[in-house]
């Protein structure tokens, strides 16, 4: 038996709560060659380095399938599902002039600048309703979980409300993205019968919720309603209408990326927070450090660990290796936000940490399209859990977490209470 | 006490009580006058600016507030942190005394230093016949007052306006007009806007932006007069070629003059090129000798550049007045071997006509431009300017996200052409000659003499060149 790289260790679910240790073992090899001819990245200044190098391409599809990906179990395998069911790739899949065009013609829907530079700040009241709303419902409570009651019901709700995904469709697309990302696996547990017996569920699921996102994109180009997806599908702008194949893929993508990732912020904010008692305090007396405080708690458990579409399309020389054209190309934006080069005392949660520049958002043409967003959010509903829940106790640590490794985070977050403050 | 525990305790005793004065009052003296207090230095601060006004915000200026989207009055610099300083706003320094450590204010009181930061930066050339400039309607755009003025003339609908001079801020000016739906015509003396900073290769692309949005661009002329009415009020531009444009507003965009006029007889290495310094931002006199006291940060300072020959350069960016300033102010209350360099690669950027323009390194240093990402028809690409095989500097039109990767670069002096990228790949991507102008003759530098014999005598002298 060949012993695991770190990298394979880091994946294994039984260290999911902390893979820490084996990024700090990932890092003495910046760019290390994964048994499969994948390149991992896991330090910062090689990460950033090759999100700014326009030799590495975002696009999947331009990636020839390694030899080893056609062995059983591999993370080409892995990702099969999705790959196979969206054949048009989205903004985060996809390299310039391709790329730029759709990020610049779904921005004006979101964002806004220069012609709505308001829509983000005008959804403040909104997501102060519902933060109020669902810290009110824990009234009477001695236990909580802050993320079936508190983490996943705002990002949600307000994703829905931007893109125009009818509420009640919630319980459905909820069930798809679980299950799709269940059956995703990039690591030596690959192989293993209970990921195998997933993926034909993940494969079914990602079909039906893009026929879900298809038919919700036809309704709107019959009757144009609230939303961005309306607006983007009947679109007039100057460079014209987005092809039907690439909106939906981008539909999916902001339906799923466009909460999924705040979720796990939330419930990582909460439980990091909960095990750092001297910040949440601080955080109490000084209500106004929330806004660097998530940027450090980002840095500190980052929603998208790594990211797994991009390949070299030269020899790329760097850290003392040259990653040949063609490989698959693995950045660890969790192991940079951990990389003592960059950041000093980088396992120390501090909420008024200098220079923070972490990659919890990347960086690049590839930038998080809803960062503004999510910070907004995250800042509400973590500045309310702070300042209203009485006395918050984790009750189980760590807490169990959910199966994926790019989208890491806590199932649940169980934590008992003495009561809400108005 | 050993030479080591004397040099820590005169660090620290001048942190406690020195006295420091900034002359500038903008965004390097503001950016200095704050890392001072956050490096613990706790003796007395004064800043002096000649504007009323406390430090603002100038890139706005000739963008957002000349639009009309934001009141003048309404761009002033954030702190980072209290500054407790004693602020002589509204005053100009006249003269600066080095023997007795003395700077001369306009209104005669005199403000002693142990350590002096110059950061007078720059203000804007006149148009160089008073009575014409004089006239009604005749602008410049530096100040938040000249921006005012400027952007309450656009706000009544002139018939026309007259631009002079297609630099950046010429060019923003026209974008503005053409944004405002104001005829404009612009009179550029080179082959192109931008040609000085970008060459002709990018100014080239930048005339076919500015006619595509209906500015009447007229290249390889300049004005040879304005003319106003009975009452005072600019009415036409007549330019070299015998042809009259009618006009209500001139705006004279001809670049900027330092601000050393005051330094004169100092004894510094201060002239029309700024005032020389080290990389560290301590100024050198005339004679080239570095000096103790006297620092220089901002766009009136000009340094040597390690990736650039070691050549001095004055790199009037916004981001070298923060950052020089900030390793200026260290190196203020700290001696050796505490002093950092400012080894900042240079950038800038520019909006206008829709595209959002920047650059990193210096182009001008380049003789060869390639174009090497997007489409240059979409005006969206990125292109890198070489000399001799080194990449040297690169500027992005909507492609702003990739300088960082053309700066690591350069920094490490990749070579030129670069690599080609994985994927939307120019039509050409040959290397071609970037056609800087040559530089032109300086006019009214004064010739530096040495005088003395004796090597304990010589000494350098500026002396007005004689006509």
């Amino acid at each position: 038996m060949v012993e695991e790289t770190p990298w394979q260790q880091a994946l294994r679910y039984a260290n999911r709560a902390n893979p820490y240790p084996f990024y700090e073992e990932l890092r003495k090899t910046p760019v290390a060659r994964q048994p499969d001819g994948t390149y991992v990245v896991s330090t910062y200044r090689e990460i950033v380095t090759l999100l700014h190098d326009p030799r590495v391409s975002s696009d999947p599809r331009k990636r020839p399938a390694p030899a080893a990906a056609q062995a059983e179990g591999s993370e080409e395998q892995a990702a099969e599902p999705i790959r196979e069911v969206l054949t048009e790739p989205n903004i985060i899949t996809c390299d310039p002039p391709e790329h730029d065009r759709d990020r610049r013609m779904m921005m004006p829907h979101f964002v806004g600048p220069p012609h709505a530079p308001h829509l983000i700040s005008d959804l403040e009241p909104d997501i102060r309703r519902i933060v109020d709303g669902l810290l009110d419902g824990m009234k009477g409570k001695n236990r909580i979980d802050a993320v079936d009651d508190f983490a996943y019901p705002l990002p949600v709700t307000v994703i829905c409300k931007v893109l125009g995904v009818p509420m009640e469709d919630e319980p459905r697309f909820h069930h798809w993205v679980e299950t799709a990302l269940d059956a995703l696996d990039f690591g030596p547990e690959a192989a293993s019968e209970e990921i195998r017996s997933r993926r034909a569920g993940g494969r079914q699921a990602v079909q039906e919720f893009a026929r879900f996102a298809d038919a919700l994109l036809d309704r709107y180009a019959r009757q144009p309603g609230p939303g961005m997806l309306s607006a983007m599908a009947n679109d007039n702008g100057p460079e014209g209408r987005m092809p039907k194949g690439v909106l939906a893929s981008n539909a999916l993508l902001l339906i799923f990326a466009g909460h999924e990732t705040t979720v796990n912020l939330i419930a990582h904010s909460v439980l990091t927070l909960l095990r750092h008692p001297d910040a949440l305090e601080k955080l109490r007396r000084r209500p106004e450090l929330i806004v660097p405080a998530v940027e450090e708690l980002l840095r500190f458990e980052s929603s998208v660990q790594f990211w797994h579409t991009r390949s070299a399309v030269e020899d790329i020389d760097i850290a003392g290796t040259t990653i040949p054209a063609g490989a698959p190309i693995f950045l660890v934006y969790g192991s940079a936000n951990r990389d003592p080069e960059r950041f000093t005392d980088p396992d120390r949660l501090d909420l008024e940490r200098r220079d923070n520049e972490h990659l919890g958002f990347s960086q690049g043409i590839h930038f998080c399209f809803g960062a503004p967003l999510a910070r907004l959010e995250v800042q509400i509903a973590v500045g309310e859990f702070v300042r209203r829940v009485r006395n918050p106790r984790l009750v189980e640590d760590p807490p169990p977490y959910r199966h994926n490794q790019i989208f890491r985070g806590p199932r649940h977050v169980l934590v008992d209470i003495d009561g809400i403050r108005d | 006490m050993t030479l080591r525990a004397t040099v820590a305790e005169l660090v620290r005793e001048f942190r406690a009580s020195g006295r420091i004065v900034i002359v500038g009052a903008s965004l390097a003296g503001l950016r200095a006058a704050e890392t001072l207090r956050g490096e613990g230095f706790t003796g007395s601060l004064t800043i002096i600016g000649d504007e009323p006004y406390e430090p603002y915000d100038r890139p706005p200026l000739s963008k957002q507030v000349l639009k009309g989207w934001v009141p003048a009055d309404h761009t002033k610099l954030p702190r980072m942190r209290e500054v407790d300083a004693d602020w002589r706003l509204g005053v100009a320094a006249v003269g600066l005394d080095r023997v007795t450590k003395r700077v001369r204010l306009a209104d005669g009181e005199e403000v002693p230093y142990d350590r002096l930061l110059i950061a007078t930066g720059t203000r804007a050339r006149q148009w160089p016949n008073p009575d014409e400039a004089a006239l009604e309607g005749v602008h410049t755009i530096r100040s938040r007052d000249d921006a005012a003025r400027l952007q309450k003339e656009f706000s009544e609908s002139p018939s026309r306006v007259v631009v002079i001079g297609a630099g950046f801020i010429g060019s923003e000016v026209a974008s503005v007009c053409r944004e405002l739906d104001i005829p404009v015509t612009v009179v550029e003396r080179g082959s192109a806007p931008l040609v000085g900073a970008l060459g002709g290769v990018i100014g080239g692309i930048a005339a076919r932006l500015q006619r595509d949005h209906g500015v009447d661009l007229r290249c390889g002329l300049g004005v040879s007069s304005l003319e106003g009415d009975s009452g005072g009020h600019v009415r036409r531009a007549c330019l070299s070629d015998g042809t009259v444009v009618d006009a209500d507003v001139v705006v004279a965009s001809l670049g900027s003059i330092r601000n050393v006029e005051w330094l004169e007889g100092s004894g510094l290495a201060a002239g029309f090129w700024g005032v020389g310094c080290d990389a560290g931002g301590r100024a050198f006199d005339i004679n080239g000798v570095v000096t103790d006291s006297v620092f220089v940060a901002g766009d009136v300072a000009r340094a040597p550049h390690v990736l650039y020959e070691y050549q001095f350069l004055a790199m009037e960016h916004w981001d070298n007045a923060v950052f020089g300033a900030e390793v200026t102010a260290h190196n203020m209350v700290n001696l050796e071997p505490h002093y950092r360099p400012h080894l900042l690669l240079p950038g800038f950027w520019s909006g206008q006509f829709g595209v959002n323009i920047k650059s990193v390194g210096v182009p001008p240093f380049g003789d060869e431009i390639v174009f090497t990402q997007g489409s240059v028809e979409d005006r969206r690409f990125a292109a890198a300017y070489g000399r001799r095989g080194r990449i040297v500097a690169a500027v992005t039109f909507d492609h702003g996200k990739w300088l960082e990767y053309y700066a690591r670069l350069i920094e490490r002096s990749g070579p030129f052409p670069p690599p080609p990228s994985g994927w939307d790949q120019p039509a050409d991507t040959e290397p071609m000659p970037a056609e800087f102008p040559d530089p032109r003759v300086p006019t009214a530098i004064p010739d530096v003499v040495l005088t003395g014999h004796a090597p304990s005598e010589r000494t350098a002298e500026f002396r007005p060149r004689r006509h």
